[in-house]
């Protein structure tokens, strides 16, 4: 099953799938701009992101990594400001000289998880989304990298339009990932690539610390990583999991 | 006391004591640092972290001790979003002592979660309203273990003072009400072993105690 956040009309609504759009738990049936899409993981909890989890992403950043032992994954957090819903703007600012997408497979907990081995963890999975997390590489410093001044910025991290639940996705360690700018695919990728699985990231997660229901794991991102600007939409999509656009705004529509 | 029904997130400041940034010396300007710190450099204390004052704060097994990171943080009382210096603290609810607490770990350059985000790593202590706190930036920390004062520091060594903080991170994120921003830990933080107790104290704020413990085994929690 796919549920979807919606506001509409004044309140806020649970939505699933309709050929003609979406379907509102009372049964209104919109079309896909008529609503403003939420994020799909009400209520939120920890928002843990992995970098470098792909190998040809890691190999594309090489050049700019000041070290490249790897003896463990490299997560990192963000805060609620940071998400934004599907069709949503994100804010390039004036100064920023590479800004880029992420398209990540979002893993979201839906069970309390502590010490789980790998051979257990798909059971503490509730479902799965797409997001896009942004990052303005000008911004990276070498203290906590990559710091939050890159990647929790408020509306940088897109996610939805569907929480797809888990029994929906037989093998999510085999989706084609793609993002597309105005159309031009410019990022692939398959889950099958991830460095360290999901599975495996459960279990090191729950090693050190409990994985609640809400949580979400933002997965990694292939290469194909490049500059865009004001104006330009930009299509992150996952197969059977959902396609999340969002749309690149300058400074001026923030009142900067 | 201030009433604070819902937290939100726990964001930490990293090296924002002048004693801190001087104690990693020339480290800074070599790889992999570079460069000393240029905006706030924050980390998030998640909510597997919080816990409350004489909580038992757990030891990782292979460990001998944790750091106790005494700080001040800031409650949001009020969406702060490109807030300017002068009327930052009009943002600020009340202030409250954190103890930020980390297995010591070699190097600032990768997010520290497996040393910083174990479950209880973050006890959070009395909170007061903003009016009891005549300048955030004028108060004295210090830190007892044992009975023994180990550390002692002021506000008025930060480098970026409260309300600067305030707005230097709310130009590229927005802080709500409930968050709670801890301003950084002094140099010197003392380390604890499995059995050993602190109080940290932070003038007109009060106290928070806090004390380690070894890790249950699997099943006994």
């Amino acid at each position: 099953m796919k549920r979807a956040r919606v506001a509409y009309a004044g309140a806020v609504h649970d939505a699933t799938p309709h050929e003609d759009g979406l379907q509102l738990a009372d049964g209104r049936v919109l079309a896909e701009d008529a609503v403003v899409w939420l994020p799909p993981v009400e209520p939120l909890g920890t928002i843990l992101a992995l970098g470098l989890n792909y190998a040809d992403h890691a190999k594309e950043l090489a050049k700019e990594l000041t070290t490249s032992a790897k003896d463990e994954p490299l997560v990192f957090l963000k805060g609620p400001n940071a998400l934004i819903g599907h069709r949503g703007q994100t804010r390039r600012p004036r100064d920023a000289t590479f800004m880029h997408y992420e398209c990540e497979l979002a893993v979201v907990i839906g069970r309390t998880a502590k010490n789980v081995p790998r051979d257990a963890a798909m059971a503490y999975i509730a479902g799965y989304t797409v997001a896009n997390d942004y990052a303005i590489r000008d911004y990276l410093e070498n203290y906590y990298r990559p710091n939050l001044r890159v990647k929790n910025r408020d509306g940088c991290t897109a996610l939805g339009p569907w929480l797809v639940e888990a029994a929906d996705v037989p093998e999510p360690g085999a989706l084609e990932l793609s993002t597309r700018v105005n159309g031009k695919l410019v990022q692939r990728g398959n889950t099958r690539d991830l460095v360290t699985g999901i599975a495996e990231l459960i279990e090191y997660l729950s090693s050190f610390m409990t994985l609640a229901p809400g949580d979400v794991i933002l997965t990694g991102t292939p290469e194909g990583v490049v500059d865009v600007q004001p104006g330009d939409e930009v299509v992150c999509e996952i197969e059977g999991i959902g396609r999340l656009v969002n749309t690149i705004a300058g400074d001026e529509t923030f009142g900067r | 006391m201030l009433v604070n029904s819902s937290r939100g997130t726990i964001y930490g400041t990293l090296l924002n004591f002048r004693g801190a940034l001087e104690a990693l010396g020339d480290a800074v300007h070599q790889p992999p640092l570079k460069a000393p710190p240029k905006a706030p450099i924050l980390y998030i204390k998640p909510r597997n972290t919080h816990a409350g004052d004489g909580d038992a704060v757990a030891l990782p097994p292979g460990v001998d001790a944790l750091e106790f990171g005494a700080s001040l943080a800031l409650v949001i009382g009020r969406t702060a979003c490109r807030v300017a210096e002068r009327d930052a603290l009009e943002h600020v609810a009340g202030y409250a002592i954190v103890n930020d607490v980390s297995v010591p770990h070699p190097s600032y350059y990768r997010p520290a979660l497996r040393f910083k985000c174990r479950d209880g790593f973050c006890p959070i202590g009395p909170t007061v309203p903003r009016n009891a706190v005549e300048d955030p930036d004028a108060l004295a920390i210090e830190v007892e273990v044992d009975g023994k004062i180990v550390q002692r520091d002021h506000t008025s060594t930060l480098i970026r003072p409260v309300a600067k903080l305030l707005a230097d991170v709310t130009e590229f994120m927005t802080l709500a009400p409930g968050d709670l921003l801890m301003v950084g830990v002094p140099a010197g933080a003392p380390r604890l072993r499995a059995g050993q107790r602190a109080t940290i104290r932070i003038e007109q704020l009060g106290e928070l105690r806090n004390h380690v413990v070894h890790e249950l085994a699997e099943g006994l929690s």
